[in-house]
């Protein structure tokens, strides 16, 4: 048996649902190249108008930071409460600024 | 319990997902993959019965919903493929398994398609048990298999309601076509109830599954809400419900059933249903024949390389 989709690339898609909103990741796919796996991602997710513009990405170049190093990677930020909203407490009567 | 399992459990009960770089027991990793490439191979094979039908359906109409239903299934096998894969198998490695029988689809496949009514009666009857079965999966807790149940969910509805109203046009229709619904319906009934699997106390895999949230409800839970829900289904169409001892007890708030033909059940299983060997050999036919678009595509990219590394040169 041929191994071919282990030597087409895969892609991640990402779809925008309408204009204005985010691209969103919705799954990936095997293609030869990006052209193909935009065909075929129009194919497979958005057969029923699900979309406005798709993105595709090889999966490859994704560089993405290791959930088990949450802690540290985070960390950084953990210790700055001022940052968020709530940190202020100011008056009842304007405190809905 | 070794600080990665106590990790991994404290997600499953906090309902929070586990997801691919996630550490996980070595068995559940091994239970999704079986589960997942099952349900993969099912959407797969699912198309055959369906597809039987494609070039005889009654109208131009029913033909392109049909197109239409096989092509979503297709969609939903690579939906599946795709979540089975982050578990570091690979599509050749599951698709082998499905040829050599090492990896089950569901049974319902391996019953034929005799007449245009089947096709009605697998849209409103197995699509519906799938539904049911798929609605629940929707809470799993792997992460890449419940996006994908959701995604699934989303576009199964119109399965379901094309088939009813196939079955409905037939069911109002001639006399010969309503004793054609009726048929269908007397076949699909009793499979599309085992769908959901053996009973609970006979599943082999399912008090793990339930424990690691793989599996939401009992097969023999998820069995009732389809009894229950279909009963008042036949009784629209204004056909015969197959089971003579189908009544509702106000007890339980559930209808009562008979029991299922287990044996036949097995035997299916174990590859002795009407389509078993049809359906694995027109899949591995199928397979060799698209060879040359796959060799195509390593000679173009054989070609692309070299001339690339020319250009580079």
């Amino acid at each position: 048996m041929t191994n071919i989709t282990e030597k087409l690339e895969l892609f991640e898609v990402f779809v925008r649902s309408k204009r204005g909103l985010d691209h969103k990741h919705v799954g990936s796919l095997h293609a030869e190249d990006h052209e193909q796996a935009l065909e075929y991602a129009r194919d497979c997710y958005t057969r029923r108008s699900e979309g406005v513009s798709i993105w595709v990405v090889k999966s490859a170049d994704i560089c993405a930071s290791q959930e088990d190093d949450a802690d540290c990677f985070y960390d950084p930020s953990d210790d700055k409460p001022y940052r968020h909203a709530t940190y202020y407490v100011l008056p009842d009567p304007v405190n809905n600024m | 319990m070794t600080p990665q399992e106590e990790n991994f459990m404290r997600k499953i009960e906090a309902e929070e997902k586990i997801e691919p770089k996630d550490w996980m027991p070595e068995a559940y990793r091994k239970n999704l993959i079986r589960q997942i490439s099952q349900h993969a191979h099912s959407e797969v094979i699912g198309m055959q019965p369906e597809g039987n039908w494609i070039t005889r359906a009654p109208s131009l109409r029913r033909k392109a919903v049909l197109l239409s239903k096989v092509q979503d299934e297709a969609g939903h096998g690579l939906y599946l493929y795709s979540a089975c894969e982050t578990l570091g198998i690979s599509r050749s490695e599951m698709i082998e398994q499905l040829q050599t029988g090492k990896a089950k689809y569901s049974s319902i496949f391996n019953y034929p398609t005799l007449t245009w009514a089947d096709v009605g009666a697998i849209g409103w009857l197995v699509d519906g048990a799938a539904i049911v079965n798929q609605v629940s999966l929707q809470r799993t807790s792997y992460g890449p298999y419940s996006r994908g149940m959701i995604r699934i969910c989303k576009e199964e509805s119109f399965h379901q309601r094309q088939g009813y109203e196939a079955m409905l046009a037939l069911a109002k229709g001639s006399p010969e076509q309503k004793a054609m619904a009726q048929d269908a319906l007397n076949r699909f009934y009793w499979p599309a109830l085992m769908m959901f699997g053996p009973h609970d106390s006979e599943s082999a895999h399912s008090q793990k599954s339930m424990e690691w949230k793989i599996k939401r409800e009992t097969n023999d839970d998820l069995r009732q809400k389809f009894v229950d829900q279909t009963v008042k289904q036949i009784e629209v169409l204004g056909l015969e419900h197959p089971d003579k001892n189908i009544k509702w007890n106000e007890e339980r708030g559930h209808y009562d059933s008979s029991d299922l033909n287990w044996d036949e059940f097995w035997s299916v299983i174990n590859g002795n249903g009407h389509c078993n060997r049809q359906r694995i050999e027109h899949h591995v036919a199928a397979h060799d024949e698209g060879e040359w678009v796959r060799d195509a595509i390593s000679a173009y990219n054989e070609k692309k390389r070299a001339k690339k590394a020319q250009n580079a040169a």
